[in-house]
């Protein structure tokens, strides 16, 4: 039996608010967000899950909820296998989850990229900073609700702003984004332009 | 009475000695040909810009090899890759160090439009936030583009009002 079941078997006995999750590779569960930090311990210090590939965040858009969840994914090093542990964050309007930085501290930049890109918070982290958008950026680029182009904002440097008088915009996206749909549907809902996003004179700019 | 100046006229001792020509053809032949480029690498076109000035392509040909990381002593800044909002202060900020007279090549898609990062992080061209005098296409363009680029530069240095700008201003 792999290593991974095993695990999961055993976390089963402990919490019983872990289910399994669906899943087309590594074994999956979903664990509530106030068993996390007890089950990624368990999974660390006595089930040898000792290094963490990732933390990721999904958001599955505005009105469903539970609206954001939290993706870890561990791997053995010693067997070579990997677990991934899914976690709900309770609120769908200010998304908190505990930080796993005392677990393990790789776990603090991904934290901050999520963070940054969905506006979930890790409580308990030591320095929750924006790492690829900066300060004072008021969006979460990755957050459904959130176009593609991007929306105007202020650049970081408001001296760069008063010189240039030019702005952080909608980017143009020219017929784009030019990526086909997957699956069985007909060839012109499939095709890049069916997603067009670009604006012109008669549609007016995203965001405006 | 005015006696003749005989420092400025006609002096057979020096001829052949004294080449007679415009202030701004001098001045705008030495800038063009000693263009110290500072190198604003931010991504892959980079990679051909360090390609430029190494043996195979030698950008020291057209007398711009002298990559300076310090924008106090650069004359071109070469902004070679995708511009960030996050990286446009820097940018701007580095351009704004650089001293008079300078010049700006954007190299490449990216930094001339924003190329494929229809994108809500990267600025949509840098002309957005500086003023430049040379745009090269390309995905990255080939090093022999950005030589074109620096030799297309150095024309237009040359038709600059250089001197008499400065004697208007």
């Amino acid at each position: 039996m792999p290593k991974a079941l095993d695990a999961i078997a055993a976390l089963r006995g402990k919490w019983s608010g872990v289910t399994d999750r669906a899943s087309l590779d590594q074994p999956a569960i979903n664990v509530p967000a106030a068993d996390l930090l007890a089950v990624l311990g368990f999974l660390k210090q006595e089930q040898g899950f000792d290094m963490l590939a990732d933390v990721s965040g999904i958001d599955w858009s505005p009105g469903v909820s539970p609206r954001f969840t939290v993706v870890y994914h561990l791997l053995s090093t010693t067997d070579h296998e990997y677990v991934r542990v899914a976690v709900d964050c309770p609120s769908d309007t200010l998304p908190e989850v505990p930080s796993a930085v005392g677990l393990w501290q790789g776990a603090n930049w991904h934290e901050r990229e999520a963070f940054d890109m969905f506006g979930i918070r890790f409580s308990g982290h030591p320095d929750l900073r924006r790492i690829l958008m900066w300060d004072g950026y008021p969006h979460f680029p990755l957050r459904k609700d959130f176009p593609l182009a991007g929306v105007d904002t202020l650049l970081p440097d408001l001296e760069v702003v008063a010189e240039t008088k030019t702005n952080a915009i909608a980017a143009p996206m020219a017929g784009g984004p030019f990526v086909a749909a997957s699956g069985g549907i007909n060839m012109t809902n499939a095709e890049p332009r069916a997603k067009d996003e670009s604006w012109n004179e008669r549609r007016p700019k995203p965001g405006s | 009475m005015v006696s003749a100046n005989s420092e400025l006229t006609y002096d057979s001792k020096i001829e052949g000695d004294v080449i007679v020509t415009r202030a701004d053809a001098v001045i705008n032949w030495i800038r063009s040909n000693s263009m110290w480029p500072m190198p604003m690498g931010l991504a892959c076109c980079a990679i051909e810009l360090m390609a430029v000035a190494a043996s195979r392509f030698d950008i020291a040909r057209f007398g711009a090899e002298v990559m300076r990381f310090s924008p106090k002593q650069s004359d071109c800044m070469i902004v070679s890759g995708t511009v960030t909002y996050k990286m446009s202060s820097a940018v701007r900020r580095i351009y704004d160090q650089m001293a008079e007279p300078k010049w700006v090549i954007a190299m490449g898609a990216c930094a001339s439009t924003g190329g494929m990062y229809r994108s809500y992080a990267v600025l949509q061209g840098v002309d957005r936030i500086l003023p430049v005098d040379v745009y090269v296409s390309g995905c990255p363009p080939r090093p022999e583009a950005l030589l074109d680029a620096l030799v297309k530069l150095q024309e237009k240095v040359k038709r600059e009002r250089s001197f008499s700008k400065l004697n208007t201003a």
